[in-house]
């Protein structure tokens, strides 16, 4: 993270008194693109698979639009300014997603893309009452420690003798009857937002004091006590759920959110040595870390027969990705479901497979432009608070994506993390259409005019009017 | 706040850049490697369900791909699989995961392998047109030069003379191009068993196929050798003639019984088992016709073990030459022998040993002026539409002999049919040259193999055989002679081509 020149130098303040359009109908716009990304995947999976359009198509297309149309007018009544490119992306990549699964329902005689569809409904219903009730994320700062403890409660839900079910080697899920639920993508969010709101309140404290060693500002000794505390829980997550994504996820964007709030290069040293001093122990002590890293290192070694397999997913995502090359084999055409899971987390290789290195890339883009949209959003926000959350969910979401799609393309060890809005699973599938409004309702702030303008900025024909007044 | 938001945008940034690299590396680089590994089922499934081209004999094709209602889209067939089981080979579910594969069979289904699957550079455009039209791909075809006449003669000729446990295989050549025109080996087997989309079955007929003692996988006519025989001395007369003390109008040495040099006793002694072969000089048609091993011990003799070994090489010897099939065995002629075991290399026995394909190219060496040219089995590929993309151009393997000396053997050769111990093969209106062979196999118990070679017409030829008869329970060890079993044989391979 060193090269800072490149930026340009107008640097911390916007143009004071620019005014953002509010472009909702571009919003609009790229919603009908990201529809027919969405219907037509479905679409092609039925005449991949079976040879003929879903008989569904319409009743299926019609709730996708009915879902996005909602929140559509949500956001043009309580956000109106806010980034018109995220709710479109975001309805593009849930729309793949439920295709792909669809495709895997196909094969697997199952039914979870109908299920992941009600998951998607929910999600876009909290989605709209996060806008509509949130209508200042500063409120958030009132939460800030309910917010911690819920996080840690519900990462020790699933240590609880009867609501804890241990899913493939990881006791991440507690169970509610016939659902299952990752309480930890939800405690993600919840994280982001004790963070922020504790790191804006004691930033100078920790930014101020400290010595410097080669070059670098080491913190104090005494306020090393936060990441010191951050570091052990993530260990406990690594040891006790053996959950090696999660762990290094809030490790992570914990790191980052420290470094962006007390602008300081120390605490990622300090975090980088703690990082790797838990890698290595977490390497040295435990076994199902050790065998991540030597099927990362040769994942054929642990494939075929004379084996134990445990390199099985891996290689079959490798050879799945491989068989797709460039442009893919068509939804149908490939044989994705030879890669156990293929629609949690190797949705990527499914996808890679049948979309091929194009579709890859073009999904990629999209987590980017995510990430991107996040960060602008923090940097134009006109407070701490928001600069801090909307840099941590755009962090936490762009860490998820680099250590899921790292892992099964072989760049990092394999560590189980769900795809965001492509992978079956609700908890995530919700979670993260909540982390989309919160960066809504921040770009809105940000973007939105400042309070005493208000009245004259409803007219966007005036606005160059507006800039001239300055 | 908005300098270090900046840098964790491009570390941010950095992070997708490391993704994108590494899929496309993974996906455009690697591809290809992922894909051709042997472990990789899909590419395997891929290659197992694809329509092949089809393996033509004249018009009809002896193996092609007919659609299937199981999990796999196309099933292979062979439509006359003892016929043509050597030739064609089979295709499964384990060709198709080791196409590269160097230790198993590599017949036609292996070594056309790229032209029947279709990714033979030479049909891109095929592919593409495939591809643009969203149609599977679908392989081209391979003709064979086999004559579906010759090849059934000769199936039915050795069948019938070798009864069904009996082996033995023939080949037959066109000694101006170097076409296989028949190639049978026997036992047999049903390559459809071995091409079952039902891999159990597959296992089990392999297995009881490796294990029988007859050897059906075994293709004989390129795999096996053995000691050639009185056959042999077609090249001993060919290297006498070339040395320049003879020609075929020459007396040569005879008599009853010939002592080879070094050696004394009994098993040092060459006789002729009571064939007529004068005293001291004859006619050399006459010891070509009787076969005289007393004449051509002595005259290997004279020659010597180098030129022996140059002539038997100029033939095709202790090399392989044909591409179409693999593996095959070499044949072999010994080198460095003293002169007892030159003796008996120049009719065919000590360490001489020869497959059926390699007498074949003598005997076609000989009618082609000495020429002999490259065998192939591959005729022409073709496109899936069955338009020529290539065909084989003949090629000239060596200059064995000069004409000369070819027209003098093939003079001797046309006696031994009219006036000598081929006289079996022998056509009406037609002249053709041949000759037998019985070998001792030199184990005890295994009766002597029987040899004939011949081409015809002798003027014009048009087509060279060899026969081997290794093993033939219902008939007598006494028996078994060249001429006897293998004449007629020969006799119907020729008049299939000719007729």
């Amino acid at each position: 993270m060193a090269a800072r020149t490149a930026l340009p130098a107008q640097g911390a303040n916007p143009i004071i008194g620019f005014v953002h359009r509010r472009r909702r109908g571009a919003e609009l716009f790229l919603l009908v693109l990201a529809l027919a990304v969405g219907i037509g995947a479905y679409a092609a999976v039925g005449i991949g698979v079976q040879g003929r359009v879903p008989a569904d198509i319409v009743g299926y297309g019609g709730w996708l639009t009915a879902l996005v149309v909602a929140a559509h007018v949500v956001v043009r009544i309580v956000a109106p300014y806010a980034d018109p490119v995220l709710l479109p992306v975001v309805a593009a990549l849930n729309g793949l997603g439920l295709a792909f699964i669809h495709r895997v329902d196909l094969v697997d005689g199952t039914d979870l893309a109908r299920n992941q569809l009600i998951w998607m409904t929910l999600g876009a219903v909290l989605f709209m009452v996060t806008l509509v009730v949130l209508r200042d994320h500063r409120v958030l700062t009132r939460f800030t420690y309910t917010a911690g403890l819920s996080a840690i409660v519900l990462l020790l839900l699933p240590m609880m003798p009867v609501l804890g079910t241990e899913i493939r080697g990881a006791r991440i899920w507690i169970s509610l009857g016939p659902f299952s639920f990752q309480p930890g993508e939800v405690a993600k969010v919840l994280l982001v937002i004790a963070f922020a709101g504790y790191l804006v309140l004691h930033r100078d404290a920790l930014a101020l004091a400290g010595r410097r060693v080669l070059f670098v500002d080491l913190p104090r000794g005494r306020d090393l006590g936060p990441i010191l505390g951050m570091w052990l829980v993530s260990l406990g997550i690594l040891v006790f759920q053996k959950d090696l994504g999660s762990s290094l996820l809030f490790f992570g964007l914990f790191l980052v959110m420290l470094y962006v709030s007390t602008e300081r290069p120390g605490w990622l040293v300090v975090g980088g040595a703690l990082f790797l001093g838990g890698a290595l122990t977490a390497w040295r002590l435990f076994g199902h870390v050790q065998t991540r890293v030597s099927v990362w290192l040769d994942p054929f070694a642990y494939y075929g027969e004379g084996t134990n397999d445990t390199g099985f997913q891996n290689v079959e995502g490798l050879f799945g990705m491989a068989w797709g090359g460039l442009l893919g084999r068509g939804f149908g055409g490939g044989d994705p479901t030879r890669i156990p899971i293929v629609e949690s987390d190797f949705i990527i290789a499914g996808l890679g497979e049948e979309l091929g290195l194009t579709g890859v890339i073009a999904i990629l883009l999209l987590y980017g432009l995510i990430v991107e949209r996040a960060l602008r959003a923090a940097i134009i926000s006109r407070d701490g608070f928001g600069k801090l959350l909307a840099t941590g969910l755009g962090s936490v979401f762009a860490l998820q994506v680099f250590v899921v799609i790292g892992g099964v393309t072989g760049l990092i060890p394999l560590t189980g993390l769900t795809t965001p809005f492509l992978s079956q699973g609700g908890s995530s599938l919700v979670a993260n259409w909540v982390v989309i409004a919160l960066l809504l309702r921040i770009s809105d702030l940000a973007r939105s005019p400042v309070p005493d303008l208000t009245a004259d900025a409803e007219d966007d024909a005036d606005e160059s009017t507006q800039v001239i007044k300055l | 706040m908005n300098k270090p938001i900046r840098t964790v945008s491009v570390g941010i940034m950095l992070l997708f850049l490391a993704l994108m690299l590494n899929v496309t590396y993974l996906q455009y680089w690697r591809a290809d490697s992922l894909d051709s590994d042997p472990e990789n089922r899909r590419a395997v499934d891929a290659t197992f369900s694809q329509e092949r081209g089809a393996v033509l004999v004249g018009r009809q094709a002896v193996a092609e791909s007919v659609p299937s209602d199981d999990r796999y889209e196309f099933q292979r067939t062979y439509a006359k699989p003892l016929l043509y089981a050597h030739a064609t080979g089979w295709f499964n579910y384990y060709n198709a995961q080791s196409s590269d594969c160097t230790t198993c069979q590599q017949w036609i289904e292996q070594t056309q392998n790229d032209i029947l699957s279709g990714d033979d550079d030479r049909l891109f455009v095929t592919r593409l047109v495939d591809l643009l039209s969203n149609q599977g791909q679908k392989g081209g075809n391979v003709q064979l030069t086999l004559d579906p006449e010759a090849q059934q003669a000769a199936f039915d000729g050795l069948r019938q003379t070798i009864g069904p446990d009996g082996q033995g295989s023939v080949v037959a050549l066109d000694p101006r191009t170097g076409k296989v025109l028949a190639m049978v080996s026997l036992p047999s087997f049903d390559p459809n068993r071995l091409a079952s989309h039902d891999l159990s079955e597959v296992n089990a007929a392999y297995e009881q196929l490796d294990a029988d003692e007859d050897d059906p996988l075994n293709n004989r006519a390129i795999q096996t050798t053995l000691p050639p025989g009185s056959t042999f001395k077609i090249v001993t007369a060919a290297a006498a003639i070339e040395s320049g003390e003879y020609t075929a109008a020459d007396q040569v040495p005879g008599g009853a019984t010939y002592q080879l040099p070094l050696t004394s006793g009994e098993t040092g002694l060459i006789d002729n088992e009571g064939r007529s072969c004068g005293t001291s000089l004859i006619p050399f048609a006459q010891a070509m016709e009787q076969s005289c091993n007393t004449t051509f011990a002595r005259l290997a003799v004279e020659v010597g073990a180098d030129a022996m070994r140059d002539q038997a090489e100029a033939f095709g010897f202790n090399e392989e030459y044909f591409d179409d099939l693999q593996p095959q065995a070499e044949s072999v002629f010994p080198t460095d022998m003293n002169e007892p075991e030159t003796g008996q290399s120049g009719i065919g026995q000590f360490e001489v040993r020869a497959t059926p394909l390699q007498m074949a190219m003598v005997a076609a060496g000989i009618a082609n002026d000495g020429k002999v040219m490259r065998p192939y089995l591959v005729d022409e590929v073709q496109s899936p539409e069955f338009e020529r993309i290539e065909a084989t151009e003949p090629e000239l393997l060596s200059e064995a002999v000069s004409e000369s000396t070819a027209n003098q053997v093939t003079e001797l050769m046309v006696s031994t049919v009219d006036n000598g111990t081929a006289s079996p093969a022998a056509i009406d209106g037609i002249s053709v040259a041949g000759k037998t062979g019985t070998a001792q196999s030199g184990i005890d118990d295994v009766p002597p193999y029987a040899w004939f070679t011949s081409f015809a017409p002798a003027d014009d030829p048009q087509v060279a055989v060899a026969i081997v008869i290794q093993k033939a329970p219902g008939i007598d060890r006494g028996e078994i002679a060249g001429g006897l079993l293998g004449g007629p044989i020969a006799k119907a391979v020729m008049e299939a081509v000719i007729r």
